[in-house]
């Protein structure tokens, strides 16, 4: 499943993209994040798959915009720490 | 004279409606499970029995979650003879979807979405739009009704069923007839360009005083609605077939406006559309209830 975590407003498009068949829930990008936006836990979507997985915190969801800015400086942005932590790519931002 | 008080028209406030199958005997009944769909502004309640739906309400949330969960359950059962306490398995869905007191289990309103579209349109739907009271969905799922891709979007009113509500009031149309009078006008005026509802209020305010009909400014507001959850759409893309559930689903004013901007027509039905969540609760339900029998 891709989940599409986030929102969009009148200032754009702020969604962290997480691809549920390539996250084994190893949480590397839990410890990438300075700024606690991931957790791991169970997929409340897929009410059959019991293992764990990364999603985006509720307190986050609705702010991404502000909570990912610290990690994308207007010039020369950086690898996102979260992205480059992911083993098997299963994480991206839309923004 | 003395004081007089009255209060001011509602033209937000839509039917709630429930409904039984006096042809079904629950008494013999293997499996009864129960779907309820607590949502920011509606709450329903689907009970199947043995796979077929047995009873549903459709109502208003009230302030408290496990009491709106509570009343719509027993309102559909009302005079069935059955109890809550009869039902084998329930499932919660929806924004108070924890607070679900005889809830086994919480499942998101994605998912429950897109099964329940799955069952009411049959295996073809692949995109499905969830317009709910509060939050907007899109979602792609297979031909078990399976969520392969979702959005959602509850940060923002625009393209929400109580947007549409704000503006009835405003306008002092009934909700349920928007769509009707929406089609009320000479040719299709411009969108209203603010997509926040409390803008668009105010800018529709602005082109009351400026002489526009009130159906004129409705079209207005339903082109403004339709375009914005295309654009939601654009992201996930559309495949067909392509339906719409929840409550504005019965908003032709909206629907035949986003149909024409994504040039695709959605699937019809005479199901109650909106208790989409709730069936998708209620067979998650039945198939939970298997699983837990067999591993006793």
């Amino acid at each position: 499943m891709i989940a599409h975590y986030g929102y969009k407003d009148a200032s754009g498009e702020y969604f962290i993209i997480l691809d549920t068949e390539k996250c084994d829930g190893c949480g590397a990008c839990v410890d990438a994040c300075r700024w606690g936006v991931l957790e791991v836990g169970v997929d409340p979507n897929n009410p059959f798959h019991e293992e764990p997985i990364v999603l985006v915190t509720e307190e986050h969801r609705n702010k991404l915009k502000y909570s990912c800015a610290q990690c994308k400086p207007v010039s020369d942005r950086p690898p996102l720490p979260c992205v480059s932590a992911c083993p098997n790519g299963a994480l991206s931002h839309s923004w | 004279m003395a004081q007089e008080v009255r209060t001011t028209g509602e033209y937000w406030r839509w039917t709630e409606s429930r409904w039984n199958d006096p042809d079904i005997d629950w008494r013999k009944a293997k499996t009864i499970t129960a779907g309820v769909d607590v949502g920011s502004v509606s709450s329903q309640a689907v009970i199947m029995v043995d796979g077929k739906i047995f009873a549903t309400g459709n109502m208003r949330t009230g302030s408290s979650s496990p009491d709106s969960a509570l009343n719509v359950t027993n309102w559909a059962l009302e005079g069935t003879g059955m109890k809550i306490e009869d039902i084998h398995y329930t499932v919660g869905t929806g924004y108070g979807r924890v607070n679900v007191p005889f809830a086994q289990k919480a499942i998101t309103e994605i998912a429950c979405h897109a099964r329940g579209a799955n069952w009411i349109y049959g295996p073809t739907v692949r995109t499905l739009l969830d317009m709910g009271g509060q939050d907007c969905k899109a979602i792609h799922c297979d031909e078990k009704g399976k969520v392969i891709n979702f959005l959602m979007n509850d940060k923002c009113a625009a393209g929400t069923g109580r947007g549409m509500e704000v503006f009835a009031d405003l306008l002092a149309v009934p909700i349920t007839k928007i769509g009707e009078v929406s089609f009320q006008i000479d040719e299709e005026p411009p969108a209203v360009n603010s997509t926040c509802v409390v803008f668009a209020k105010t800018e529709a305010t602005g082109l009351l005083r400026a002489g526009w009909p009130k159906e004129k400014v409705i079209a207005a507001y339903c082109s403004a609605m339709a375009h914005r959850v295309a654009e939601l759409l654009e992201r996930i893309g559309v495949e067909k077939d392509f339906v719409i559930t929840g409550g504005i689903s019965k908003n032709i004013g909206v629907v035949k406006r986003l149909e024409k901007e994504l040039g695709i027509e959605t699937l019809k039905t005479d199901f109650d559309v909106q208790l989409a969540g709730a069936v998708g609760a209620a067979l998650f339900a039945q198939a939970l209830l298997k699983k837990h029998r067999s591993a006793a």
